[in-house]
C-alpha cells in the first residue's frame, strides 16, 4: 500500500482519563485519508519535546471515512506519548501512514472471532471490529484491564460486538487476566489479540490449546517504520524480520514464541 | 541556475545529497515519499559475502538528540543483492553505492569482486568502522594499518570509485584517512557512529542486547564536522562528510568543514524527505549568497 506524510490537525483530544487520550484528526489541507487497514499504525513526528528525537508509531484506532477522520488512542508511556496527551484542539501533527501489516479477514462469514485487547492495546480492535461487522462478520471482544477505569472505549466496542471483560481487581466483569476469561472455554475460530507482550504470549499458547487460529500485533522499539533500519526486529520462523514491514501483526505460527 | 554537480574520484554526482548505509534501505523503502531520481546517489545497506542475522532484539534505544543502535549488519549477503534488489533498483537515475562489510579482508575482497562487474555500480563504500559486529568491521578502521591493508586489497579487486568509510572512535582520525589515501582509495567517508551506551536504570540493564551500541543523529554533529574539518585538511582526497544532518543549513556546514558530498541518515526517519529538502535548500542558499557553484563553498574554513 502506498505510504503518505500528511500534516493533520487535531479535531478533538477526549481525554479518557490520567493516562489516556483519543486523539481524533483530520488532513490539515482537507486532503481524502488514504486506505487503511486493522492492524496498521502510523508514525508521528514529535515536536516541542526536550528528549525525543525519533517519531512515535501509534496503531490505528479508528478510521472515520464519513467524517475524514483518523482515530488514534494514546497511552501516556513517555515524553513523546505525554506531549501528545497534552496537545489541543488546532495543533497539528505530521504524520506517517498507513505503515505495516493487517489483520487477515477470515473466509468463512460463520467463524467465531474474538478480539482480545489488553489496556491499550484495544486500540486496533474497534476499527478490526468495525470492519469485521461491516463485511456480514458477528465479532466479539475480550478486554483486559487492571481496573474497570482502565476499560477504554466501552460503549464504542460494545456497539460493535459482545464485549467480555476481565479486571484484575474485579471491578467490572470477571475477576482476574483475560486468559482466565469464561469465554476461552467456548468454541473459538480465530483470535485477535494486542496488548503486553506477557499477555499476547499467554493467549498465544491459550489459542493453541483450543485450536483457535491467532494473530497478535506486536509493538517492538522501532526508529523508522518503514523497514530500512532494521531496529525493531523480532525472531521468526523465517529469522529476523522487521515488525515495521512484516508486522505489527503476525500469526503465531511464525512467531519463535 | 547554480551547479551542485561534485565529483567523487571519476563519480560525478547531480549533488552533493547521499543517504548513508543503513538509513535508507535499498531506496524502495523511499520511493512513495520522495523522487529517487534527484538524489546524488544513495548508498545501500551494508553488505557482506554472505547472509547476516544482526544482533539480537532489541537493537535500539532513543538518546537525547540522537539513538543509539546495534543492527549488527543485519543482510541477505551480495548474491541476494545481485540476484534480487539490483534488478529492481538498477534503473533509478542516481547514483547508487554499496556499502561493503566483511570480517576479514578476503570477504572484502570477495564482496568487492562481485560488486565490480555491475553496470550501475560505480562505486563502493568499504565500511572499516561498523562498531556493532564481533570481528571485522571498527576493528580494521582504528589502526592505519588495518586500513591501509583493506584499502589496498580492495583497491586491487574493484577498479572504480573506492570510498572508505571512517570511524570516530580513533585517537586520530586524520591518521586512518591518510592510511587509506595512500593506498588507493578515490574518498573517505566519515563519521560512522560513535560507541556509546544507554542504561535502564529502573530494571538495572543496558537497553541494547550487546550493551554497547553506534550513537547517531543531531548528537554527534559537531564531532563530525569536527572530524571532517581535520581530515579535509589531511588529504587530497575529496572528503564525504556524515553524522547528524538534519537539514539543509547542517549540510552546508558539512561543506564549509571540508565536505565534498554528504550523507543524510537518521534524519531519513524522522523525515523520509530529508535530502530532497536538503537538495531545495542548496540551491536557495548558493542563490542567496550570490555562488554560482557548489564546489566554492567547499572547505572554505
Amino acid at each position: 500500500m502506498r505510504k503518505f506524510i500528511i500534516d493533520f490537525v487535531i479535531v478533538e483530544n477526549r481525554h479518557l482519563h490520567d493516562n489516556y487520550s483519543l486523539l481524533i484528526l483530520t488532513p490539515k489541507t482537507g486532503e481524502k485519508l488514504p486506505e487503511m487497514r486493522p492492524g496498521q499504525f502510523v508514525q508521528i513526528a514529535i515536536d516541542g519535546t526536550k528528549s525525543t528525537f525519533l517519531r512515535r508509531p501509534i496503531s490505528i484506532n479508528f478510521v472515520d471515512y464519513n467524517n475524514n477522520q483518523l482515530w488514534l488512542l494514546v497511552r501516556k508511556a513517555g515524553e513523546g506519548t505525554s506531549h501528545l496527551l497534552g496537545l489541543q484542539k488546532g495543533d497539528n501533527l505530521n504524520i506517517i501512514l498507513p505503515l505495516g501489516s493487517s489483520f487477515t479477514i477470515p473466509t468463512e462469514k460463520t467463524s467465531r472471532l474474538l478480539l482480545v485487547g489488553g489496556g491499550v492495546g484495544i486500540a486496533p480492535m474497534l476499527y478490526l471490529g468495525c470492519e469485521l461487522k461491516n463485511k456480514g462478520y458477528n465479532p466479539e471482544f475480550l478486554i483486559g484491564a487492571r481496573s474497570a477505569k482502565d476499560i477504554l472505549e466501552l460503549d464504542e466496542l460494545a456497539s460493535v460486538g459482545n464485549v467480555h471483560i476481565s479486571t484484575e481487581d474485579g471491578s467490572l466483569g470477571e475477576k482476574g487476566l483475560v486468559t482466565k476469561n469464561s469465554v476461552l472455554n467456548t468454541p473459538i475460530d480465530f483470535i485477535y489479540c494486542c496488548g503486553p507482550a506477557p499477555m499476547m504470549k499467554a493467549v498465544a499458547k491459550v489459542a493453541q490449546n483450543i485450536g483457535s487460529e491467532c494473530e497478535v500485533s506486536l509493538e517492538n522499539m522501532m526508529a523508522c517504520g518503514v523497514g530500512a533500519c532494521l531496529c525493531c526486529v523480532e525472531n521468526t520462523v523465517k529469522g529476523n524480520v522487521c515488525v515495521c514491514t512484516e508486522g505489527p501483526v503476525f500469526n503465531i505460527n511464525q512467531l519463535t514464541w | 541556475m547554480v551547479n551542485l554537480n561534485v565529483n567523487i574520484g571519476n563519480l560525478s554526482l547531480k549533488n552533493p545529497a547521499l543517504t548513508a548505509s543503513g538509513t535508507f534501505g535499498y531506496g524502495e523503502e523511499f520511493s512513495d515519499f520522495i523522487d529517487l531520481n534527484k538524489l546524488g546517489g544513495f548508498i545501500v545497506k551494508g553488505t557482506t559475502i554472505n547472509h547476516r542475522e544482526g544482533n539480537p532484539y532489541p537493537r535500539m534505544i532513543e538518546t537525547p538528540s540522537g539513538m543509539l543502535n546495534a543492527v549488527g549488519l543485519q543482510n541477505k549477503g551480495v548474491d541476494y543483492f545481485i540476484n534480487q534488489i539490483y534488478p529492481r533498483i538498477s534503473d533509478i537515475e542516481s547514483e547508487i553505492i554499496v556499502n561493503v562489510s566483511g570480517a576479514s579482508i578476503g570477504d572484502y575482497v570477495a564482496v568487492c569482486e562481485k560488486l565490480a562487474p555491475l553496470d550501475k555500480i560505480n562505486a563502493i563504500e568499504v565500511n572499516i568502522s561498523c562498531p556493532n559486529v564481533k570481528q571485522g568491521g571498527m576493528a580494521f578502521g582504528t589502526t592505519a594499518n588495518g586500513a591501509a591493508q583493506v584499502t589496498k586489497a580492495v583497491r586491487a579487486a574493484f577498479p572504480k570509485t573506492l570510498i572508505v568509510k571512517l570511524s570516530p572512535n580513533v585517537t586520530d582520525i586524520t591518521e586512518i584517512a591518510r592510511a587509506a589515501e595512500s593506498e588507493g582509495a578515490d574518498s573517505v567517508s566519515l563519521i560512522n557512529t560513535m560507541l556509546g551506551m544507554a542504561i535502564d536504570v529502573e530494571k538495572r540493564r543496558p537497553y541494547l542486547s550487546t550493551i554497547t551500541g553506534g550513537l547517531s543523529g543531531a548528537a554527534v554533529r559537531p564531532v563530525a564536522v569536527r572530524m571532517v574539518w581535520q581530515v579535509a585538511k589531511a588529504v587530497q582526497i575529496p572528503v564525504i562528510g556524515l553524522g547528524g544532518i538534519m537539514n539543509g543549513r547542517d549540510a552546508i556546514e558539512f561543506m564549509l568543514a571540508g565536505a565534498t558530498a554528504i550523507e543524510v541518515g537518521t534524519a531519513n526517519f524522522i523525515d523520509p524527505s530529508t535530502t530532497i529538502k536538503i537538495i531545495d535548500f542548496m540551491n536557495e542558499y548558493c542563490d542567496r549568497h550570490g555562488i554560482k557553484d557548489i564546489n566554492e563553498i567547499i572547505g572554505q574554513i
